[in-house]
């Protein structure tokens, strides 16, 4: 029993290459997520429990509240991840869970909750950072994808430009100094009386605007081409509207997030082709919850298109924080041979590529 | 019956396994290490050497509160974890009632204390009385200075334990007038035996919850919500 249970069922799964099953589990937000995936790109379930409601009236994830539910929902969410793929605990080879990066009282839901059942069924337990499964959510519908290749991970805690140069391999080229592309979205959406959350509102909003009416900067790092800056677009839109207010002069609501939006996607489009001409690779993949905004979606495939790149995007429903995006992460940490202990902790601040 | 136990209520980490009337096994650490770190493989060390087979337990028992937010929330993970791997039943013991449950038997009155931060503990007064378990004031979070006058007000001999107990010790030297004692080391604590043996009762007497349905029991708003409640009443008293 113990150890020797897991590591000869690890040795076992590996002998049968090609047929892993992986249960995924991901708490690291407002999102309380389980899936099973086969063989790291198959997605047999992907159960999300959105709390977004459950937020609105504070207008931001409350870390307390968040971690409140997660408890309440964990378990059934896993049921029914494992009934929609038909799987019971013995078709399981490896339980994947999301130990960081996050809010801590979150991640410790998805963390214990893993390492428990990792412990009754004597399964496999792999850790997998947040981001890793962001990036990864791309193999799930693009079969072709493979290694290396450059990816623009946005969402609203994470700006991240990163060289993926073999699975599970990172190399970050650029981050955002201050706020994350998604946090500016929110800021923004707030002055403009959107409410939360700030980036599909005013995805959806700005496509009445005008994208050309308000010249915002585009920010960029001296010495850094790959880093990001959104605080001063965001406090260029605040002035904007607060000296047109003084002013009394009519504020065009969706021409200012048609032109805001335009600052964040040139800039964030910029910059990741940048990096991929450096790179010399052909491959240009967007991940994380921003990758779902239209606009963005947009800039970057035609901007590939013109550069003969080939680009890859997940689905909506991947680039929310799931679980599915997780078990795949997780399916080549496995086969590296990660295994983590019952000791694995929720690491908030974990980093990409440095554990 | 069989019974697994865990308290991650305090700063306490405890795991038991306890049969009808035989406690098995029981590891208790108190330390500064998370919970996260300790407590899974504290019950694997515990499972391992008394060759615990997980499939013969009946229920799988936890402090369900009040506590720490985040060390009630590793322990129920924890027993959802295993009520749903296993397909076994919750039993939610409060945390208070255990404590107090250290100390079976004991004459006068006990009075938990837990350090729940803003001048206040989650306490309550519990008694034996001929060997039954009489809960004299149930378990909430009060002001130190409140459950102290409770405890006088009943007029009799009283014993103190917890981790408030410490923090508190000067009010309680201060303002108690009853005859009074403290808890000694092996008893003043979380232990999850005390936990595994009330569960057994409320096994028995059908308190049980599923893994899916359990969720701990804080006695407290998140502080957001405390302060969304506040300025709403403040709102409203405005109008």
């Amino acid at each position: 029993m113990g150890t020797e249970g897991i590591e000869k069922k690890a040795m076992d799964a590996n002998e049968r290459l090609g047929d892993v099953c992986i249960l995924a589990i991901e708490s690291s937000c407002d999102e309380t997520a389980a899936a099973v995936v086969r063989n790291g790109r198959e997605v047999l379930s992907n159960i999300i429990f959105s709390q977004i409601d459950l937020h609105k009236v504070y207008g931001g994830v409350v870390p307390e509240i968040a971690s409140r539910k997660h408890i309440e929902k964990i378990n059934q969410v896993i049921r029914e991840a494992l009934e929609v793929a038909g799987k019971t605990w013995d078709d399981l080879d490896a339980i994947a869970v999301t130990y960081g990066p996050g809010l801590v009282g979150a991640l410790l839901v998805g963390v214990a909750e893993a390492k428990a059942i990792s412990y009754a069924r004597k399964l496999p337990l792999v850790g997998v950072h947040h981001i890793e499964g962001h990036i990864s959510a791309n193999y799930i519908e693009n079969k072709d994808l493979e290694p290396p290749f450059i990816c623009l991970v946005v969402s609203g805690g994470h700006t991240h430009l990163v060289r993926v140069k073999d699975y599970g391999e990172y190399e970050i080229l650029g981050r955002t100094r201050d706020d994350a592309a998604g946090e500016a979205y929110d800021k923004v959406a707030r002055a403009i009386g959107l409410g939360y959350p700030g980036g599909p509102k005013i995805d959806c909003l700005s496509k009445e605007g005008n994208p050309d009416a308000i010249a915002f900067p585009k920010a960029k790092v001296a010495g850094a081409p790959y880093d990001f800056s959104f605080s001063g677009l965001k406090s260029a839109v605040l002035n904007y509207l607060n000296g047109c207010r003084m002013k009394g002069e009519p504020i065009s609501e969706a021409d200012v997030a048609a032109s805001f939006q335009k600052a964040v996607v040139d800039v964030l489009v910029e910059h990741a082709m940048l990096a991929v001409k450096e790179s010399g690779l052909d491959k240009f993949a967007l991940a994380g919850g921003v990758a779902s905004n239209s606009a963005l979606r947009a800039a970057a495939e035609s901007a590939c298109q013109e550069r003969g790149i080939r680009f890859y995007r997940p689905s909506p429903i991947f680039c929310t924080d799931n679980a599915a995006m997780i078990g795949a992460a997780g399916y080549y940490e496995y086969r590296k041979g990660v295994r983590h202990g019952l000791d694995l902790n929720a690491v908030p601040n974990l980093r990409l590529g440095e554990r | 019956m069989k019974i697994l136990a865990i308290d991650s209520s305090g700063l306490v980490a405890s795991v038991a396994v306890a049969e009808d009337d035989t406690l098995l096994a029981e590891y208790t650490v108190n330390y500064k290490k998370t919970h996260s770190q300790t407590l899974l493989p504290m019950m694997d060390e515990v499972t391992r050497m008394i060759d615990l087979d997980l499939q013969s337990l009946d229920a799988i028992a936890v402090a369900g509160g009040p506590g720490s937010f985040t060390g009630l929330r590793i322990g129920s993970a924890t027993a959802k974890g295993l009520g749903l791997a296993l397909d076994l039943p919750l039993v939610s013991v409060p945390t208070v009632d255990a404590l107090a449950w250290n100390l079976y038997g004991f004459s006068g009155n006990i009075c938990p204390m837990m350090d729940a931060r803003r001048s206040q503990v989650y306490t309550g007064i519990y008694s034996f009385e001929a060997g039954e378990f009489v809960t004299k004031r149930p378990q909430e979070p009060m002001a130190v200075a409140d459950i102290l006058q409770a405890v006088n007000d009943l007029g009799q001999d009283v014993i103190f334990l917890g981790d408030g107990v410490p923090v508190y010790r000067e009010m309680i030297l201060k303002q108690v007038a009853v005859p009074y004692q403290f808890a000694p080391a092996h008893l003043n604590r979380q232990r999850a035996a005390s936990v595994a043996v009330l569960a057994m009762q409320y096994y028995k007497e059908g308190k049980i919850q599923t893994a899916d349905e359990h969720k701990p029991e804080y006695m407290r708003l998140s502080q957001a919500e405390r302060e969304r409640a506040a300025q709403k009443k403040e709102e409203g008293q405005k109008v």
